[in-house]
């Protein structure tokens, strides 16, 4: 194996120890109305861990990603069977309350998208949605939510600007921001990077390393190199199937199965 | 709760340390629920005004019929056929009106259909692009201008000169030609049916215009890039692969227009000349529906003369109804064939 | 292998330039017509225009006066109706935008809309008559501004509709990915993002309105005199201008040239206002 393909950080994952499954996932199957997208999914993310999901365009991480927190019933024909755990209850049943499960699984898209309102009211659109907090609680809320997402410095003198007026690289970290701000259980992240420069990308990677001792996050990722920077477990999927699925470390030093072996060193996809 | 006050935040941290610093992860303590009846209260009220719409469509025709019954219940389907509208006999018969408002209509199409096209072409394929802009809003401009301003420069600039002018001329050529000579009979007082064709085909031109920009618009570059490539002149283009590709869309464009012109009050009104005849010349005055109904409604007071008039706009709106209809599909056909929404 | 121009090729070279000079020519009647139509009522209309038009009411043939009280009414009857139509269509385009992609009734409502955006007005004022003043046995503003409502709701309903179609999807779902109930997501994201452009659309709803006469023929008639009173007979432009040059009396005549005059200043000033609206609106 190669290990200069990958460069990882100094501290090795199992010294973290082991950790309890904050969503298990059993039996997956998801359709776009006749289209089978997910076949037969079964993992689970560990709380306060970081899990990537990598594959070939198309291959259905993005899907899976869109089932953990029912993005998908936005869209009719589109449906998954199997199970979902989630604080003990499964999420893909019907009568499930899907605003409250959003609250509590937030998502940050690959596009940033910030609201067109003020930044500070980007912020606190979310926290309004739940909480009543009083000026000065919601102001600490916004500056607490902007630090996390290292935005504070930057955005603290513009809180009353248009969201829409931050370069792309700020606008995606107000969206985490945003999506932090709700104390939300997960955080699940689609491409989060993919539409941004190097240096933000460097910047979001070290705040995922941060966020992940309050947060359990679940990141899609079509480059490989950052799932292996960032993440903890990885799962290898293609063509609607979970090839293999480990902690990152096996994963790309030594994968059991010979498609995972052959998409990590560039032979294919 | 909140951020740590005592922690000091300075530029010189990296954007873990900055976010190490502030911590607090706990989840709220207390969540209002998310209350589900908000959005169904929310879909259901867009319904219904959504559902308004239908209605009224529903309304227009039912009221309108009921309110034609006695004109329908005395003169049957006679009412259609018959040429004559007494007041003071109580006979009504709708011919004069349907024919003046067909006639009117299709003098509007055959000026204002290739006058259209023409525009359309020369936006779409001839214009420089910084005159695009500024040539195409003039001519939505023209749909823009009040209808009643079309009425009266009609009346008091266009009629005179027309009558004048061009009439005379028209006259003296086709006048006593087989054919065309029964067009062309009578006093040119610069009003009538020709008079009233013309200014309505000024009229619907931006619209007849506008939907033929777009459509030109939709067929793929590459189509027309492939016939150049073999030497076509931009006519050719236009005439062998732009048309035939958006011929949908034109006709659909074409019947637009005519569901405006058969609807139009104001500028037919004014030059008509309000006459309930059937001529063969185009110079005689006539009416067509829409200008009986904004000359006599409000006069008239025998109940069978209101519901004759009432009758007449029922005729108006379905039949304009019926156009549009196919007008709407047409157009929606060519767009869906380019995956595209109109 | 230049062996000159064949017959062929000059006739179609021909036939080329030749249509392609008729669209020239086509552009040119437009322009003309145009040119013309504007000119004459500039000309007409400013030589009437004095301050008297604001400040006299509509006379009796034969004597000079202003169109007060027809100016009022209109901005009464034309504020009322936007008031009752802006957002019935706003709520009907929402429906269609956002809950439309299931069942029927969105279809049809979108098929209907886009008729009723083109039917005759005539019919719509005839309508309103025989449902409403016929019913109470005489003609009021009221009638009017439901009349010019009936006209602008299905223009508010197509422009709201297309606006929210070009929200991207993935705004709407990070607002849903908080937890936001559907009603916020589309009422504090989706419509805000595009509101400029709704804006625009009711702006060209009240051009529209602010241009007909038809409807009102035959529900607000026309009043004399001032009145501020809804329910009965209001005085406004069209009207006005309908009646007075019709009529045999010269200062009618020049009184209904003015009267054009403001009814078209009226709708471009707000045409280029809904334009510039939705140029800042797009630039943000």
């Amino acid at each position: 194996m190669n290990e200069t393909l990958v460069s990882r950080p100094q501290v090795a994952p199992s010294a973290l120890g082991p950790a309890p499954p904050k969503m298990a996932i059993a039996n997956l199957d998801f359709y776009y109305g006749k289209f089978h997208a997910l076949k037969n999914i079964n993992l689970a993310i560990a709380d306060r861990r970081v899990t990537a999901f990598i594959g070939p365009s198309g291959c259905g991480k993005s899907t899976l990603l869109r089932t953990l927190n029912r993005m998908y019933s936005l869209y009719p024909g589109q449906r998954a069977t199997g199970e979902i755990l989630f604080n003990g209850q499964n999420v893909l049943e019907s009568g499930v309350d899907l605003n409250m499960l959003r609250a509590k699984v937030g998502m940050v898209f690959q596009k940033p998208t910030p609201f067109p309102m003020s930044i500070y009211d980007n912020i606190a659109f979310g926290v309004r949605l739940y909480e009543s907090l009083g000026q000065r609680a919601m102001d600490e809320r916004v500056e607490w939510a902007l630090t996390k997402a290292a935005m504070w410095e930057e955005a603290k003198d513009k809180l009353k600007q248009s969201g829409m007026a931050l370069s792309g690289g700020q606008q995606q970290r107000l969206c985490i921001a945003r999506a932090v701000s709700v104390k939300p259980e997960v955080l699940l992240l689609d491409e989060p990077t993919s539409a941004l420069d190097p240096i933000s990308t460097a910047k979001i990677e070290e705040l995922i390393t941060e966020l992940k001792n309050d947060y359990t996050i679940a990141i899609v990722t079509h480059n490989m190199q950052q799932a292996a920077r960032v993440s903890d477990s990885t799962g290898y999927m293609y063509l609607g199937e979970l090839v293999e699925f480990g902690e990152t470390d096996q994963i790309f030093l030594k994968p059991k199965r010979k498609e995972t072996e052959d998409y990590i060193t560039g032979r294919f996809g | 709760m909140g951020a740590d006050s005592a922690t000091v935040f300075s530029p010189s941290m990296s954007a873990s340390q900055v976010a190490r610093a502030a911590r607090d992860p706990n989840p709220p303590a207390q969540r209002r629920s998310a209350a589900p009846w908000q959005d169904w209260l929310f879909e259901h009220t867009t319904m219904f005004f959504a559902v308004f719409v239908l209605a009224l469509l529903l309304g227009i025709l039912l009221a309108l019929g009921y309110a034609a019954l006695p004109a329908f219940h005395k003169f049957g389907l006679d009412f259609f056929v018959t040429n004559v509208w007494n007041p003071v006999t109580s006979q009504f018969g709708a011919l004069a009106p349907i024919y003046g408002t067909l006639v009117t209509s299709a003098i509007a199409l055959a000026i204002g259909v290739p006058v259209s096209f023409g525009i359309a072409l020369f936006l779409t394929e001839m214009c420089p692009a910084t005159l695009k802009r500024p040539l195409g809003t003039a001519v939505e401009l023209l749909a823009a201008i009040p209808s009643i301003i079309y009425g009266m420069w009609g009346l008091f600039v266009f009629a005179p000169l027309f009558g004048d002018y061009v009439q005379p001329v028209l006259q003296k050529t086709f006048g006593n030609l087989w054919i065309l000579g029964p067009l062309f009979q009578g006093a040119p007082n610069g009003i009538g049916m020709l008079s009233a064709g013309i200014i309505l085909s000024v009229m619907i031109i931006p619209f007849i215009s506008s939907v033929m920009r777009d459509v030109f618009e939709i067929v793929p570059p590459v189509l027309k890039e492939s016939a150049y490539g073999i030497g076509c002149t931009t006519w050719e283009v236009v005439w062998n692969v732009v048309l035939p590709y958006t011929k949908v869309g034109v006709i659909g464009g074409i019947m637009l227009g005519l569901g405006r012109a058969l609807g139009e009050t104001m500028a037919v009104t004014f030059v008509i000349g309000n006459a309930y005849r059937i001529s063969a010349s185009l110079f005689a005055p006539g009416n067509s529906i829409a200008s009986a109904l904004a000359n006599e409604f409000n006069e008239a007071a025998d109940p069978v003369h209101r519901a004759s008039l009432i009758a007449l706009g029922l005729v108006l709106f379905v039949l304009t109804f019926i156009v549009l209809a196919l007008s709407r599909m047409l157009i929606a056909q060519l767009a869906k064939g380019e995956g595209r929404k109109t | 292998m230049s062996t000159g121009m064949t017959t062929l090729y000059r006739k179609r070279l021909f036939v080329n330039r030749f249509n392609l000079l008729m669209s020239l020519a086509t552009m040119a009647f437009g322009m003309f017509f145009l040119l013309w139509i504007l000119g004459v009522l500039f000309w007409q209309g400013f030589t009437a225009l004095s301050p008297t038009l604001f400040t006299e009411m509509t006379p009796p043939p034969g004597s000079a006066g202003g169109l007060a009280n027809a100016i009022f009414g209109s901005v009464v009857i034309v504020f009322v109706a936007t008031f009752i139509s802006t957002p019935i269509g706003i709520l009907a385009g929402i429906y269609l935008a956002e809950f439309g992609k299931v069942g029927w009734i969105a279809k049809a409502t979108r098929f209907i809309n886009d008729i009723l955006l083109s039917a005759p007005s005539i019919v719509i004022g005839l309508f309103v008559y025989t449902i409403y003043v016929a019913e109470v046995n005489h003609f009021s503003g009221w009638a009017g501004s439901f009349a010019l409502a009936l006209i602008a709701i299905p223009v508010v309903v197509r422009t709201t509709e297309n606006m929210l179609h070009l929200v991207p999807n993935t705004l709407r779902e990070a607002a849903v990915a908080l937890g936001a109930p559907m009603w916020k997501v589309i009422l504090m994201v989706t419509l805000k993002a595009v509101r400029g452009g709704v804006i625009t659309g009711i702006l060209l709803a009240i051009a529209r309105m602010s241009g007909e006469t038809a409807p009102l023929l035959f529900t607000a008639l026309n009043n004399q005199f001032w009145s501020a009173d809804m329910n009965a007979p209001m005085a406004n432009l069209p009207v006005v201008i309908f009646q007075f040059a019709l009529s045999p009396y010269e200062d009618w005549k020049t009184l209904a040239w003015a009267g054009a005059l403001l009814i078209t200043l009226a709708v471009l000033v707000i045409n280029i206002l809904a334009r510039s609206v939705f140029r800042q609106a797009s630039v943000r």
